[in-house]
């Protein structure tokens, strides 16, 4: 069963990947050029018809699954980077500094993910790829940072630990050796969860118009721009809904198969 | 000059005073057994001896460890000087050792630093000598087994062996012992108490035994300070504390100890 959700995960992941790869290299139409009829229905020429502008529908959707990712991954890393980094070291700090440090993460945990990328858009002076990762990945570094500032602190209590640095081991190596070892499984399945809403917070990003600006056709423009037509031509809502459902999802299943795998709990238990 | 010296040492969390004022010192090679109820204050002391006192708990007074001050010392000068001095060993095997290394790579990391203290530098075929070396030292029968070993593939006596030896490893003057027998069952407990005897005796070292269980502090410490409420109420010679408390509290902890092993042995 747990098997199951780590397969079914990498497939549906795996397949978002594919697809996203190709569109480096190939896609049935150029996703930008109006070659087509005005929001003509699914033929043999463009399997998803066209959407308003002419533009081939599925070439977009398949464009999207590259920017969902790459906006996903970016952010993930960014977030994992700076949130892991500055948890780390707040679970070392002072006390009075890991306190300040503490109430600022719950201060900004309190604002909605959302709300905080859309804060650090509005900040910068025009939307972009970029700008889209910034904004999430800033959002996400604060629950990340929190839990690296947690899980540290309870490594930081175990005996081992006392032991080691009282026989001289120097906070650099005892990150590296103790710290970083025991905190990474549980942080890599909490930002694989992250992953997830990253790609979810990006299309609500473009939904609103303030994620990677026109022609980059990301899923949540996508939607958007179908709305006004959903009756003429349903299919411009259903496919970027059912990919962005099929990446998100996929995504979810493999981070619960990466925590079954990697628990060190159940590992460690005797 | 005594190894460690320490005098009027004051603990406190904020404003509540934990330990009030203690002080005793240690020669080298001497045994000192630091006896009193959870909750004395006894392993604060011993975490502030090697500046190692949880956020937010601040020694004040003087511990000085081969002469040198440790109480409001930075972080950074601290770390050497605990190397080359002193090393711990706790109470809880379990929390030993880290449960993701290998024992081997565990225990190669002190040795290693050691060697670079002395200006040596180690091989691999030497580290893994000198490791197999120090576990036998404390008894442990198949070291080739134990060094490639998880921490959860070995029973708690083994790992609190490996404990002692990596805290020996280190070559220190001075070892602090957090109720290193506390979490063991009573067999392995005699067997390790023996060990630490044999190996301190061995290696000249000194000992600073905290316990509450008074048997165990009597075998193995010559000297005890009894500690109560963040206070030591009695110092002296172990077998003369023992024989005849000047204080109350300590007669009051001797007779519950002998209740307790009267009542075992009627019930047997």
């Amino acid at each position: 069963m747990k098997r199951l959700t780590l397969r079914l995960g990498l497939l549906l992941v795996g397949f978002n990947l594919a697809v996203g790869l190709l569109t480096f290299f190939w896609t049935p139409h150029d996703p930008g050029a109006m070659i087509g009829g005005r929001l003509s229905p699914p033929s043999w020429t463009h399997w998803a018809g066209t959407d308003r502008l002419g533009r081939d529908f599925l070439s977009q959707v398949m464009v999207g699954a590259r920017i969902a990712l790459l906006v996903g991954a970016g952010a993930t890393l960014l977030g994992g980077a700076v949130g892991i980094s500055l948890g780390v070291l707040a679970a070392y700090a002072r006390r009075g500094l890991d306190d300040a440090f503490a109430a600022a993460l719950d201060i900004l945990i309190a604002f909605p993910t959302l709300l905080l990328a859309m804060l650090v858009v509005a900040a910068s002076e025009t939307a972009s790829l970029g700008t889209a990762i910034l904004a999430i990945g800033l959002a996400m570094s604060a629950i990340i940072a929190r839990l690296a500032r947690i899980l540290t602190k309870r490594v930081l209590a175990q005996d081992y630990v006392t032991a080691a640095r009282c026989s001289g081991l120097s906070w650099a190596r005892l990150t590296r050796t103790h710290v970083l070892p025991n905190i990474l499984p549980t942080l890599a399945v909490a930002l694989a969860a992250q992953f997830g809403l990253a790609v979810i917070a990006e299309a609500s990003l473009s939904y609103l118009g303030l994620g990677a600006p026109p022609p980059n056709a990301s899923w949540g423009t996508l939607l958007q721009q179908a709305q006004s037509t959903v009756h003429r031509a349903p299919i411009g809502v259903i496919l970027p809904g059912l990919a962005l459902v099929s990446l998100v999802l996929g995504i979810n299943f493999l981070a619960d198969g990466l925590r079954d795998l990697l628990d060190p709990e159940r590992e460690g238990a005797e | 000059m005594s190894l460690l010296e320490v005098r009027d040492l004051k603990i406190r969390a904020g404003a509540r005073r934990l330990v009030h004022g203690v002080g005793f010192s240690l020669g080298a090679g001497e045994r000192l057994g630091l006896v009193g109820e959870s909750g004395s204050g006894k392993s604060l002391i011993a975490m502030s001896l090697v500046g190692l006192l949880a956020p937010g708990l601040r020694a004040e007074g003087s511990v000085k460890l081969d002469g040198r001050e440790v109480v409001g010392r930075p972080e950074r000068d601290l770390t050497p000087l605990r190397g080359s001095l002193a090393a711990v060993v706790f109470q809880d095997p379990r929390a030993a050792l880290d449960p993701l290394m290998r024992i081997g790579a565990q225990m190669a990391a002190p040795i290693r630093r050691r060697a670079r203290r002395e200006g040596l530098s180690l091989d691999a075929r030497a580290l893994k000598a000198e490791m197999i070396a120090a576990l036998e030292r404390v008894a442990i029968s198949e070291p080739e087994r134990i060094l490639a070993a998880f921490p959860h593939e070995v029973s708690g006596g083994q790992r609190q062996r490996v404990a002692i030896a990596m805290a020996l490893s280190c070559r220190p003057r001075l070892l602090i012992a957090d109720e290193p027998t506390t979490a063991l069952d009573v067999a392995t407990q005699a067997e390790i108490l023996d060990l630490l005897d044999r190996r301190i005796r061995e290696e000249g070292l000194a000992l600073l035994f905290i316990s509450h269980d008074l048997p165990v502090v009597a075998r193995i410490a010559d000297r005890v300070v009894v500690m109560r409420r963040g206070e030591a109420v009695e110092e002296g010679p172990t077998a003369r504390v023992f024989a005849r408390p000047e204080h109350d509290y300590t007669r009051g902890l001797i007779a519950a100890a002998r209740r307790l092993e009267q009542a075992l042995e009627g019930g047997s």
